[in-house]
């Protein structure tokens, strides 16, 4: 069995440099092994996804299990969730595009193989692209992502490609729970349903999960947060996968906007808000680390999580491509990003000090438009989405992000563009951006959020306690009222209801 | 009779494909088809066809009925 990451929870350790907790972790909360692995990959590290980028190639659309909240029937370009792709490749063509994507992104660590079926249900599919990409391009770190049905059963092939890191979705491990989410399994050569389906998806995923990490193979499980069906009980398979050797918990939010065609999303189940998602997540932190930053990407993303590229890499596309695949001048890009990095973590901690002794028990939250780098450097009116903080004297906690694009932008005017922005980070006291403009600044202040300017292309965290600071002195002198935000609005698509 | 898969239902997911014990399900111009003279409704082979069983889509992969029944030979 591994070293499992010791994690007491957050806001217990102020003043000492830490990176707080969930994926903001940095080295000093986990074994250093495990640091060491997941240091540079964007999915695992809330701070490494500010400087490297992943990939996903769509190799394996096949599945053996159905899921109440998937369908990956439809694609549209500005859609980014599980199982959407805009086309499938073979592994050479899988091979071709990561040397081509490599060679234009430098930071580009990381390559997944997440579907849109199962990777695992596609065997000879997945690892056949695993051995080209292992032969050309030995540096890139893989991973896959899977329901675990199979998952038992290839776990020496796992071993065999030196895949170091496997994401397991598993939204339950209670087979009555399991019933209201999978309709069938495919076992055995027959469609299984029920209770009895998701009895045997339970036990293969949980047996997967032990055969894994008694390998040495990090773990990370992946949980849809479905209200009603599954939310409390995400806290027991909290539990249950900590204790089978998981080391990081990433709980999403259920995406069920009815145009997606999901069963969910078309009997109207709706998806968690802003408040109800941080609030199992919190309560899930103490036992294990928690991953905030998941974009639910789709199953062809590229580059950094939050800015997609892969629409600049459609087959047509890479076929031309000349592919000079040159790993020198890609370790050169990386040993910048690396000081880019280290300069971030010593401004935030040099902020940080600067904080001990305040003794405040209020937290607040704040929104931040960036494109990278761990810096405000996006403008308001650019941003699609913004990173969310929360502050405490003991620092700067990073707990999520807010998307405001919309799938189908049509038809929306700037006003009701700001309306959704504000929906979506109406829980925070201020924004932070590189520029906003005289107009948006005074609606967002009559919805009660600061927009702040002053700190433009500076260091997030840093920037972010020294605002929380002038905050408290604020207050202390009488100067502003410290006022309790409301609930914010997790973007499902274009016609979410509105009801804060 | 053959099974057939109705094209404007597949998906091209292809998780029949590995799955036909006959070999009998390709591809064609972006979706699926099963090759009639191949197909034996998996008798012999399994319980239930294996393409039904599979398709995430209900009703998209078929009995064919404009086809004769299959006959496994003695």
């Amino acid at each position: 069995m591994q070293k499992m990451a010791e994690h007491k929870g957050c806001g217990t350790s102020g003043g000492s440099g830490k990176a707080s907790c969930g994926t903001g972790a940095g080295e000093n909360d986990m074994p250093t092994e495990i640091w060491e692995k997941v240091k540079n990959h964007p999915c695992y590290s809330e701070e490494a996804h500010h400087h490297y980028a992943r990939m996903h190639v769509a190799v394996a659309p096949a599945c053996n299990i159905q899921c109440n909240y998937c369908n990956r029937k439809y694609d549209c370009a500005n859609e980014s969730r599980p199982g959407v792709v805009s086309e499938k490749l073979s592994p050479e063509q899988a091979a071709k595009k990561v040397l081509a994507v490599a060679s234009a992104i430098p930071q580009m660590t990381v390559l997944g193989i997440a579907g849109p079926g199962d990777p695992l249900a596609n065997p000879g599919k997945t690892f056949k692209t695993f051995e080209l990409i292992s032969e050309a391009a030995p540096d890139i770190k893989l991973c896959l992502s899977t329901n675990g049905l199979s998952l038992p059963d290839h776990v020496e092939t796992i071993k065999k490609f030196n895949v170091d890191h496997v994401t397991i979705t598993i939204n339950m491990t209670d087979p009555d729970i399991g019933a209201e989410i999978y309709p069938w399994v495919f076992w055995k050569h027959k469609r299984v349903t029920g209770k009895e389906a998701a009895k045997i998806l339970t036990d293969r995923q949980l047996q997967g999960l032990e055969m894994l990490t008694a390998n040495g193979i990090l773990c990370k499980v992946n949980s849809v947060m479905i209200p009603g069906i599954n939310d409390d009980h995400l806290v027991t398979v909290n539990r249950e996968v900590k204790s089978r050797g998981a080391f990081l918990h990433n709980i999403m939010p259920l995406i069920s906007s009815p145009e997606h065609g999901t069963v969910f999303g078309l009997n109207g189940q709706r998806g968690p808000s802003a408040q109800e998602l941080k609030a199992l997540q919190d309560s899930c932190e103490g036992e294990m680390n928690m991953m905030r930053h998941c974009r639910q990407c789709r199953a062809d993303a590229v580059g950094l999580l939050g800015e997609d590229r892969s629409a600049e890499f459609t087959t047509d596309k890479i076929m031309e491509m000349e592919v000079n695949y040159d790993l020198s001048s890609r370790q050169a890009y990386q040993e910048k990003v690396e000081e880019e990095r280290q300069a971030k973590v010593a401004a935030r901690n040099a902020e940080l000090e600067t904080l001990a002794g305040e003794n405040a028990d209020l937290k607040i939250l704040v929104a931040v438009a960036t494109k990278g780098s761990g810096r405000i450097n996006e403008h308001f009116g650019h941003a699609d989405e913004f990173q969310i903080y929360e502050l405490s004297s003991n620092g700067a906690k990073f707990v999520g992000h807010r998307r405001v694009d919309l799938y189908c932008q049509g038809g929306y005017g700037e006003e009701e563009a700001l309306e959704t922005v504000i929906r979506a980070i109406n829980d925070c006291t201020a924004v932070f951006v590189a520029k906003i403009g005289h107009c948006p600044k005074e609606d967002l202040a009559k919805a009660g959020i600061e927009a702040v300017d002053q700190y433009a292309y500076e260091f997030i965290e840093q920037s972010a306690i020294s605002y929380f600071k002038d905050y408290l002195a604020k207050i202390r002198s009488g100067e502003i009222t410290h006022v309790t935000r409301g609930d914010a609005t997790i973007r499902q698509g274009a016609f979410v209801s509105v009801d804060a | 009779m053959t099974y057939k898969i109705v094209a404007s239902q597949c998906t091209s997911c292809s998780a029949c494909e590995a799955e036909c014990p006959n070999v009998a399900i390709s591809e064609k111009n972006g979706t699926f088809v099963i090759n009639p003279k191949k197909c034996t409704e998996c008798i012999g082979y399994f319980d239930i066809p294996q393409c039904v069983a599979v398709c995430p889509v209900d009703d998209t992969c078929v009995i064919d009925n404009s086809l004769p029944r299959y006959q496994p030979s003695a």
